[in-house]
């Protein structure tokens, strides 16, 4: 069951899959303990070592072995490559399941031709894997020599290095082949796909490429091709043209699939149509191309194979082959896993079409038989044309077309058809289970026959897309770094690790769209109902080894930009007049170009220092501002940081108070700066309050601190100026003195009102004396009720719940901290707030200057020392830390056609196009709504520019740009072939939750359904092939879309269950309003791990959030990126629980731990480093909670499985997809 | 029989009264027609230390409207222990405790000597000494520097039960807390924003929130002790923190942009202090005591804007109604001034600038509440550190010289009534039958609050003949006044002090000779003065002169014509506000000085002589001293000052001539030691620039219009306009004889 997803994971497995999955099935049926002790078994032995694998795997290879064979394997290479060789695996038991589910499905024919295709194809998958991996392994091998296969696999666990090595410099490579590739016409596509593949696979496969069909195309082929392939593809993928006829094979291949959902949806998701599209055209002539070459290799190995293989039988065979050979190759796996990422990768555009066919079996797919279709169709040519041709012009789909991957895909799956539909459900389950249970491989046809049945009965959960499918899939084939040069190209997922190498466009680190193939009309936009949105994420973080963009100071004049419509100068400007103007790439104006800027252009009319200057070859840089961008034309002062801690009764009782003055002893040193050697020239100042306002006079030059209470809340003002706001180092004695006496001085208060409004005029009022922008930080504890500008009353009224009344909860309750908010913006004044309530503080009222002024709000509800302190101290300091900047404004230009219309995020705005924040921080994000107010030309595509202007934390004034260009479209499939369904969600979550506040919340949970319902319908009824009403056809890249949206509406802002205050509603609808597509697609969907296993460095596949993957006898780790939840099976085996509580007795965890034990065992270090490297990722420090099965905690962490039906009322992940389906047929008649 | 110089004197000393007329018209008319009214001037606390006090309660009249005190004056049935009331003639029983009252056993009061008693009452628990600094910080650094030490030392000077506060204001108001320790801790207050007295105490922290906490209601007694703890704490537990307190003040922090003036919130600062010790110690003696360095620049209360170029207001100014502030920072600081006045606080100013500071604006907080206006250029010269000091002088006791929460009540006879005060206190508003319905001064009532007194303080009390023409006195009858004195000692016992006077009837018509021999002209220029202060305060200048011209009082008017009293012309709106408080409040003797300043002269000539306030007194070879009360000029004459040039007094064989240079300093020196303010003193030569402060107060006898004395050397001529004595003489005299009128 769980195993879907995982299939794909173990689907690169692919051979363990096989033996997890019947295991996997079995524990179905039976206990979870069981897998997961033969798990821990293999774990182990894997860990341990590749050694051990070795062996193991040896006899694999052998092929006699090949079930066992295939396990192991799994285990290694699991999601790599292995996706091929699993399915193949699978694909055996698979054809039975999946016919089964045919029938469920609509056609038996039907399902036949599509799943078999599907499954077929994955059998012809499998080989084609097998050839793609054998290719691949082949490849790997044949560098090898025959005899290397073997070594390779021995070597297998090293192969993970030499993997992550090959690719890159495949990458490298691939640029050259790009030129090679063209020069393969026909197989463009499929070189393109094949030398995604390849790029997977490239390690082994360089050679194997450089032999095969890349022959012409650099061997590296693989590796190399890849990025070739993109830019290439692009062409081929142009080629596109072919890609229809694939697609129409595609349907066949999805209305099996659909046949499944007969009762349900299925999701031929869109891929299918696509992809078949292109498998048609793509596939015959790319598989014929691309495999040719390769299918040599194949041959080759399937001669090799064929020992396996022969017991499977042609397809299994072709698969265990594929698996033997990563097998033979250990590190061919990893490399395979890597190639099929490849393979999904030019699959991408597959992977969205696998989703074609089947999500589910996409996903299993898309992994495994994105390499095996390769393969596959080598070994059956006819499936594997198809396959071939849908991978390639997935791959193609991937660069510039997904239509010609499409085709491939469904001709993949077509072939594997059978397998399709209902192999694809069993199959990811074993293969899950497998990863679960590796060594549980009892009997997997048992296993499947099971699942079968299920299916039968209700949809097979696994039957439907599964998101860890599809990040895992993602995750394979996103191995090189992502270039931007490429116009219109999807990045990999959020969930994905790549690198990211700026070519002209900006990192999606920055900007994520939510398509990037844009519909040219409003028309289109209208008719498909797909958000055009970028989520803008402008002082983002880079990882290490990406470089930060660029200081360009051009001077006293400042930066040079359009006249008419001021955009700044960017790569997008073309020189004319041999470099004497330019012309404005948004509005066409041409400007002289100042003498100080004039350079001569090369023949190309590029300038001839293009690539000197980040302004015309990046697409993220920053401007030193001049003067003139400067608040009254003076240069800013620097920020200053004034810390306003709540001292009443609450407060100094829940030990905040004294927390947060030692924490700040340590803390005032790392205020942020821009040279790590020179002190930060933020300055400090500290105000206690309750009913009144204390100030602290912290001059350098007194013995003891000053305080300077202020009664006069109505009408609040700074008493002092000189020595509030200081410089850390030069006060330190007095500050700390002062940090150390405030605990002292309040121990005994027995004040219990607050005030709120006065406590951030009074920290404005500061930094308009200090004539500074700045930033606040209010410790805050409860309703200010007491008499003073902003007093609120208690309104919570559940009553009002589920009412027409119900948005005026989320409504500020008075309008005066709006007109607050506008004065500290004006002011620069950004407001962070940390509330630590006992019970209702309107946290919608509170937080409105906080979201108005780009700040933040933390809340720590019931807050105590002992067990909240890390998570608030943790939440301090990096908020105190990180980069942040002051007195921002925001402009999103774009090209003529289209213009930014609407904007979600923590900022205020005086008029409509520019977004003003007092203080904007790396974490900060901002949702761009755009549309079309004119046409949009496909040649030019659309260009948008994001310049912020900002005061850095040193107090320079900047200007940070961001160019982005997408494509355009004329037609729909292009648009649906190019969408980022996290970031859709991202912008409708956002949308969704600003609209709670003008409308009830069932009519935005309609409103929703109904717009995800015309966006899919829009498809089904113009991109996908027509087919019977009843089957769920789902575009391969929104395939997630029912689920996330479920998860969308069942969010407590729109369906809060009993317990869930409106303080929490209201809370989380401000958070979800500036979070970037990473923290939202966690935040909506949770990573769940399992932990029964941990090896070496990579994380354990995780499962899909439902509480059917859960098993007894396992400790799995939830995270959503405001929790994290460690929850322990019932039957949880002594040894796990001694490695990770220390303790061999269930009942005697401790569920009010907070921090795991820190224990001398490689599981427990390497647990609480996932927990840490977890923590470090988020923006928001994560407490841990520890769940017990069976736990009255384990209601709260039930929540968090979303899949699942929430005690609210929220749909389970299956009804709502049968509900969309529904609500699309519905449409569609 | 004594004479009557005898008979004032003795008067003086004993009650502290000096009367224009020792023998009182017996009518309306004849009163009227005498000029200068019936009336007198009272020093309430003159110091008697031959006079100890009684430890029991008065003896009231029974009459609801009389309570008159028992006095000597009183007929009393000693058989029938009845005494009959002076001026009611109600008949009394004694009370109790007077059981073994008889003709050889008499109580104190019913003693002639005792026609002034003090009783100390037992009434509530002993009230503390309040004392609650308020320090302007917009100084320069010496100046405030000075300013802390000052302060700092009269915190030892203060006796240790008494409570001391501390506000210090610039741009903002800082009440500071004392009791705290390690952080210092204020509250603070916004300069510019009027607050309400229970604002004020809302913000402080002294109301006890209510369960609705929607109003405030006040704190029950003990609480407001304990709460106001807080700002006022007994000396001797806040001595070290308050040391250390002002040790650490700092000058007003913010900024003060080229061309303006510091924000200074004196309005807002003075306002939180009332508003303070209204809240904590109604009715109970404190000194708010106001240290200044420049105008209130800010707030209610403000004097002149912060604007440099913009300078502050003159008399030409206020005359030309060019001065926008002046009605709305008076009007804030006479409702702060009756409001203090009420609960008995009394406000010192201590201003110390080159520049005005607002006295103007402010002088009613001083002249309503009996407290003190010091002048200064500087709070780092020993003008200001000398006068401080002074406040805290202590008596014979060791008490402070000082009383607070004083009331002062008048009795008369019927056939007066009392028109009024003049001095630092304000009406009661307290009608009885003794209150004339012609106003003189602060009229229209019996009594007097006057919130804090010392043994100088000294009120002016006019009053009306009401007998009518056709009612006669019966012959050897005697009119008589009691005042009452009640307030709080410095060593915080409550007491009473009742001064029982009586002067004889005569008939103007038939005894013009004896009445004109009771005249005693000098406590009648001193009351004709204060009168025309007073009614210089709310008229026109020239108005006033011309009313005094009218008045006959010889030799004074001249000079007093001339005084800084009246005359605005060179002076400042604040140095005539100064002169002017100090002038309503001194003794007689201080009074005249003021009038017409003393001119000694040293010479070798002679023992120092009294020589004329004129120019022809100013001769070469002399020294001459001149006392003004304000200023104590030591002129040298050119010879004298030629041979202190050469240094004759280093040389043994001109050890007189030391002598000589040194008597006058000796001399100068006993009157700077006991008077309060202490004058500016001035030491100059013939043609200094100082020798101004001289030839301004001469009689300019000899002038470059009058030359026939030029030349000669009987003294300097004055460059003047003013008429001289000998001119004015000359016009009055004609006058006195040719107009009726």
């Amino acid at each position: 069951m769980n195993v879907n997803q995982q299939t794909p994971m173990a689907s690169p497995y692919g051979q363990p899959q096989p033996g997890y999955g019947q295991p996997s099935y079995a524990p179905l049926g039976g206990g979870y303990p069981a897998p997961y002790a033969p798990y821990n078994g293999p774990a182990s032995a894997y860990q341990p070592g590749a050694p051990p694998q070795g062996p193991a795997r040896g006899p694999p290879t052998s092929g006699p072995p090949p079930v066992s064979a295939p396990q192991p394997y799994s285990q290694y290479s699991q999601g790599d490559m292995q996706n091929g060789p699993p399915t193949m695996t699978q694909a055996p038991p698979r054809p039975a399941v999946s016919q089964p589910y045919n029938p469920g499905g609509v056609n038996l024919s039907g399902p036949h031709p599509s799943y078999p295709q599907q499954y077929g194809a994955p059998p012809t998958m499998q080989q084609v894997t097998n050839q793609m991996t054998g290719m691949q392994i082949t490849s790997g091998p044949p560098t090898p020599a025959g005899p290397g296969y073997v070594p390779p696999h021995s070597s297998q666990p090293p192969i993970n290095a030499p993997y992550s090595a090959a690719p890159p410099p495949s990458y490298t490579q691939a640029p050259p082949p790009a030129p090679s590739a063209p020069t393969q016409p026909p197989p463009p596509s499929e070189p393109a796909p094949p030398q995604q593949y390849y790029g997977g696979p490239p390690p082994s496969q360089q050679p194997f490429a450089s032999s095969a069909p890349p022959t012409s195309q650099q061997p590296f082929t693989s590796s190399a091709p890849p990025p070739p392939a993109q830019q290439t593809f692009p062409p081929s993928s142009f080629s596109g043209p072919v890609p229809p006829p694939s697609q129409a094979p595609a349907p066949p291949m999805s209305q099996p699939q659909q046949s499944f959902p007969p009762t349900q949806p299925h999701f031929s998701s869109a891929p299918p149509p696509v992809s078949q599209p292109a498998y048609t055209s793509g596939p015959p002539p790319p598989a014929q191309g691309s495999f040719p070459p390769r299918a040599p290799p194949p041959s080759s190995q399937p001669g090799p194979f064929p020992p396996s293989g022969p017991p499977p039988t042609s397809a299994p065979a072709g698969q265990y082959p594929g698996p033997m050979p990563p097998q033979p190759q250990p590190q061919p796996p990893p490399p395979s896993a890597q190639p099929s990422p490849y393979h999904s990768g030019p699959p991408p555009p597959r992977a969205q079409m696998p989703p074609t066919s089947m999500a589910q079996t996409n996903h299993l797919p898309p992994g495994p038989q994105g390499p095996p279709g390769p393969p596959g169709p080598l070994q059956q040519p006819p499936p594997q044309p198809g396959m071939q041709g849908g991978y390639p012009p997935q791959q193609n789909g991937a660069f510039g077309q997904v239509r010609g991957p499409q085709p491939g895909y469904a001709g993949p799956y077509p072939g594997q058809s059978n397998y399709g539909a209902p192999a694809p459900a069993p199959a990811p389950a074993p293969p899950a289970q497998k990863r679960l249970d590796p060594d549980a491989i009892p009997s997997p046809q048992a296993s499947d026959l099971p699942a079968v049945q299920k299916s039968r009965h209700r949809i097979d959960p696994d039957a439907i897309p599964s998101p860890i499918q599809v990040i895992e899939d993602d995750k394979a084939k996103s191995t090189e770094p992502f270039t931007t040069g490429v116009r219109g190209q999807a990045p990999p997922l959020v969930t994905t690790n790549f690198q990211v190498k700026d070519q002209g466009n900006a990192s999606p680190r920055f900007i994520r769209c939510t398509a990037y193939n844009m519909p040219c009309t409003s028309d289109m936009a209208k008719q498909s109902q797909v958000p055009l949105a970028a989520v803008i994420k402008p002082l983002a973080t880079l990882p290490p080894d990406e470089t930060p963009p660029y200081l360009v100071d051009h001077g006293e004049g400042g930066p040079i930009r359009c006249n008419r419509c001021k955009a700044y100068m960017c790569p997008y400007m073309q020189f004319i007049e041999g470099g004497r103007r330019f012309q404005c790439g948004f509005c066409s104006c041409v400007t002289e170009v100042p003498p100080h800027y004039f350079q001569h252009l090369d023949h190309t009319g590029k300038r001839v220092d293009c690539y000197d200057r980040p302004e015309l070859s990046l697409g993220s840089y920053e401007f030193l501002a001049t003067v003139d961008y400067c608040k009254n034309n003076k240069l800013p002062q620097p920020p200053a940081f004034i810390f306003l801690i709540d001292v009443s009764y609450n407060a100094v009782k829940s030990g905040m108070v004294s927390i947060v003055c030692q924490e700040l002893k340590t803390l005032l040193d790392y205020l942020p700066r821009e040279n790590p050697d020179v002190d930060s020239v933020v300055r400090v100042g500290f105000v206690t309050y309750n009913k009144v306002l204390h100030f602290y006079n912290v001059k350098s030059s007194l013995a003891q601190p000053q305080m300077l209470v202020v009664s006069d809340v109505s009408d609040m003002f700074v008493p002092l100026l000189d020595g509030f706001l200081v410089n850390v180092n030069e006060s330190r004695m007095v500050i700390e003195s002062l940090l150390d006496q405030i605990p002292e001085m309040f121990a005994d208060t027995r004040e219990t009102e607050t005030v709120f409004g006065p406590v951030i005029q009074a920290g404005l009022e500061a930094l308009k004396a200090a004539d500074c922008a700045g930033k606040l930080f209010i410790f805050h504890t409860s309703l200010p009720i007491a008499e003073a500008p902003g007093k609120l009353k208690n309104r919570e009224d559940k009553k009002l719940i589920g009412t027409d009344k119900e948005k005026s909860l989320f409504q500020p309750q008075v309008g005066f901290y709006g007109s607050l908010a506008k004065e500290c913006v004006a002011q620069g004044c950004c407001v962070d707030l940390f509330l630590f309530p006992n019970q209702y503080v309107d946290v919608a009222t509170l937080g409105v200057v906080p979201v108005s002024t780009g700040g933040s709000i933390y809340k720590y509800t019931y807050f105590q020392a002992q067990t909240d302190r890390e998570r608030f101290l943790n939440d301090l300091r990096r908020n105190v830390q990180k980069k942040v900047g002051f007195d921002a404004v925001m402009r999103v230009r774009t090209s003529t056609g289209i213009r930014a219309t609407d904007f979600f995020g923590s900022f205020y705005m005086s008029n409509t196009t520019d977004v003003e924040l007092a203080g904007l921080d790396c974490d900060k994000t901002i949702t761009v709504e755009f549309r079309h107010d004119d046409k949009l030309s496909e040649e030019t595509g659309a260009l948008m520019q994001c310049a912020v202007l900002y005061t850095s934390c040193s107090g320079q004034r900047r200007l940070r740009i961001h160019n982005m260009a997408v494509n355009c479209c004329s037609q729909l499939a292009d648009l649906y072939r190019n969408c980022e369904t996290d970031t859709i969600i991202n912008f409708f979550s956002k949308y969704a939750f600003r609209s709670v506040l003008t409308s009830p919340t069932k009519t935005v949970r309609d409103s929703l359904v109904n717009q995800c319902a015309q966006i899919l319908a829009c498809y089904r009824k113009n991109c996908a092939s027509p087919s019977s009403a009843g089957q769920l056809i789902l575009p391969e890249c929104m395939k997630l879309l029912p689920v996330y949206l479920n998860c969308v509406l069942k969010s407590d802002v729109l369906l809060p269950g009993a317990d869930v205050s409106l303080d929490d509603r209201a809370y989380l609808r401000q958070l979800i309003s500036c979070m970037d597509v990473t923290e939202s697609h966690v935040f909506f969907y949770p990573r769940l791990l399992p932990l029964m296993k941990l090896e070496g460095d990579a994380l354990p596949v995780a499962v899909r959030d439902s509480e059917e993957r859960l098993s007894k006898g396992g400790v799995y780790l939830l995270e959503t990126g405001l929790h994290l939840f460690l929850w322990v099976g019932a039957n949880a085996q002594q040894e796990l629980l001694i490695n990770v509580f220390g303790t061999p007795s269930f009942s005697q965890i401790d569920p009010n731990m907070t921090s795991l034990p820190v224990l001398d065992n490689p599981f427990s270090q390497r647990l609480r480093e996932i927990i840490d490297s977890f923590r470090a990722q988020r923006s928001r420090y994560m407490k841990l909670m520890v769940v017990k099965q069976e736990d009255k905690a384990e209601l709260i962490f039930r929540h968090f499985l979303v899949e699942d039906k929430s005690a609210s009322g929220g749909a389970s992940y299956v009804d709502f997809l049968c509900h969309m389906h529904k609500e699309i047929r519905q449409l569609l008649s | 029989m004594t004479t009557y110089q005898e008979f004032i004197q003795q008067n003086e000393d004993r009650d502290g009264v000096r009367f224009s007329w020792n023998l009182w018209p017996s009518s309306r008319l004849e009163a009227t027609r005498l000029v200068v009214p019936v009336s007198c001037l009272f020093t309430p606390l003159k110091e008697r230390p031959d006079l100890p006090p009684v430890q029991y309660e008065p003896v009231l009249c029974s009459r609801a409207n009389c309570k008159a005190v028992l006095n000597p004056l009183c007929q009393v049935d000693f058989r029938a222990k009845i005494w009959a009331c002076n001026f009611c003639f109600q008949r009394n029983p004694f009370p109790p405790s007077y059981a073994g009252i008889s003709d050889v056993n008499q109580p104190a009061e019913l003693m002639p000597q005792f026609s002034t008693i003090e009783y100390i009452v037992q009434r509530g628990p002993p009230a503390p000494l309040i004392f609650l600094y308020v320090v302007d910080t917009c100084l320069e650094e010496e100046d405030l520097q000075a300013l802390r030490e000052s302060l700092q030392m009269s915190l030892s000077l203060l006796p240790p039960n008494a409570l001391v506060g501390l506000i210090t204001f610039g741009r903002m108001v800082q009440v500071h807390e004392l009791s705290c320790e390690g952080i210092a801790k204020s509250y603070v207050f916004r300069g510019t924003k009027e607050l309400s007295s229970k604002q004020i105490q809302e913000m402080l922290g002294l109301m006890k929130p209510t369960a609705s906490g929607q109003q405030g209601r006040p704190l029950a007694p003990q609480d407001a002790v304990a709460a106001s703890c807080r700002f006022l704490q007994p000396v001797h537990r806040v001595d070290m923190n308050l040391t250390d307190l002002l040790g650490e003040l700092q000058r007003d922090p913010w900024p003060v942009p080229q061309g303006k003036r510091p924000l200074r919130s004196t309005g807002v600062a003075l306002s939180v202090a009332v508003g303070l010790l209204e809240g904590t110690f109604p009715n109970t003696g404190a000194r708010v005591m106001l240290f200044t360095g420049g105008p209130p620049t800010q707030g209610p209360g403000m004097v002149v804007g912060d604007e440099l170029k913009t300078p502050i207001r003159s008399w030409h100014d206020i005359q030309k109604d060019n001065a926008r502030y002046l009605k709305k920072a008076t009007k804030h600081y006479e409702a702060l001034a009756n409001r203090s006045a009420v609960n008995g606080h009394s406000i010192d100013i201590y201003a110390c600038a080159l520049d005005q500071t607002g006295l103007l604006e402010m002088k009613c907080l001083a002249n309503l509440t009996g407290g003190h206006i010091v002048m200064g250029d500087s709070f780092n010269t020993s003008l200001f550190k000398q006068t401080f000091q002074r406040v805290f002088t202590k008596d014979y006791n060791g008490d402070f010289r000082m009383a607070f929460g004083g009331t002062l009540e008048i009795k008369t006879s019927r056939e007066l009534k009392v028109c009024g005060a003049i001095g630092p206190c304000v009406s009661l508003n307290s009608k009885s039958p003794c209150v004339s319905e012609n106003e003189m001064g602060i009229g229209g009532t019996s009594q007097w609050k006057v919130c804090s007194l010392n043994p100088s303080t000294t009120l002016a009390m006019y009053f009306e003949v009401v007998n009518q023409h056709n009612a006669p006195i019966p012959q050897g009858g005697r009119g008589a006044i009691q005042f009452v004195t009640q307030y709080q000692h410095s060593n915080t016992q409550k007491r009473i002090r009742v001064t029982t006077i009586a002067r004889n009837w005569a008939d103007a018509q038939s005894q013009i000779q004896h009445i004109e021999g009771s005249f005693d002209q000098e406590v009648a220029a001193v009351l004709m003065a204060r009168l025309g202060v007073f009614r210089a305060e709310s008229e026109e200048g020239p108005d006033v002169l011309r009313w005094l011209d009218r008045q006959l009082i010889r030799l004074f008017m001249f000079h007093l014509r001339r005084s800084p009293f009246l005359q605005v012309f060179n002076n400042s709106p604040d140095e005539s506000s100064y002169y002017r408080h100090h002038f309503v409040r001194q003794d007689l003797t201080q009074s005249l000085i003021m009038i017409q300043p003393i001119l000694y002269s040293y010479s070798f000539y002679g023992p120092p002589e009294p020589v004329l306030l004129d120019s022809s007194s100013i001769l070469p070879d002399r020294i001459l001293l001149m006392d003004t009360f304000f200023q104590l000029v030591i002129y040298h004459g050119e010879t004298i000052a030629q041979w202190r040039k050469a240094g004759y007094q280093e040389m043994a064989e001109y050890e007189n001539f030391k002598q000589l240079l040194q008597a006058p300093l000796d001399d100068a020196q006993e009157i700077l030691q006991t008077r309060f303010p202490m004058p500016r003193y001035i030491d100059t030569e013939h043609g200094g620039s100082q020798a101004r402060f001289l030839l301004s107060k001469v009689n300019p006898s000899q002038t470059h219009n009058n030359l026939y004395a030029w030349g000669q050397e009987t003294g300097a001529p004055i460059l003047t306009d003013d008429v001289s004595l000998q001119v004015f003489m000359d016009h009055l005299k004609k006058l006195a004889v040719s107009s009726s009128a």
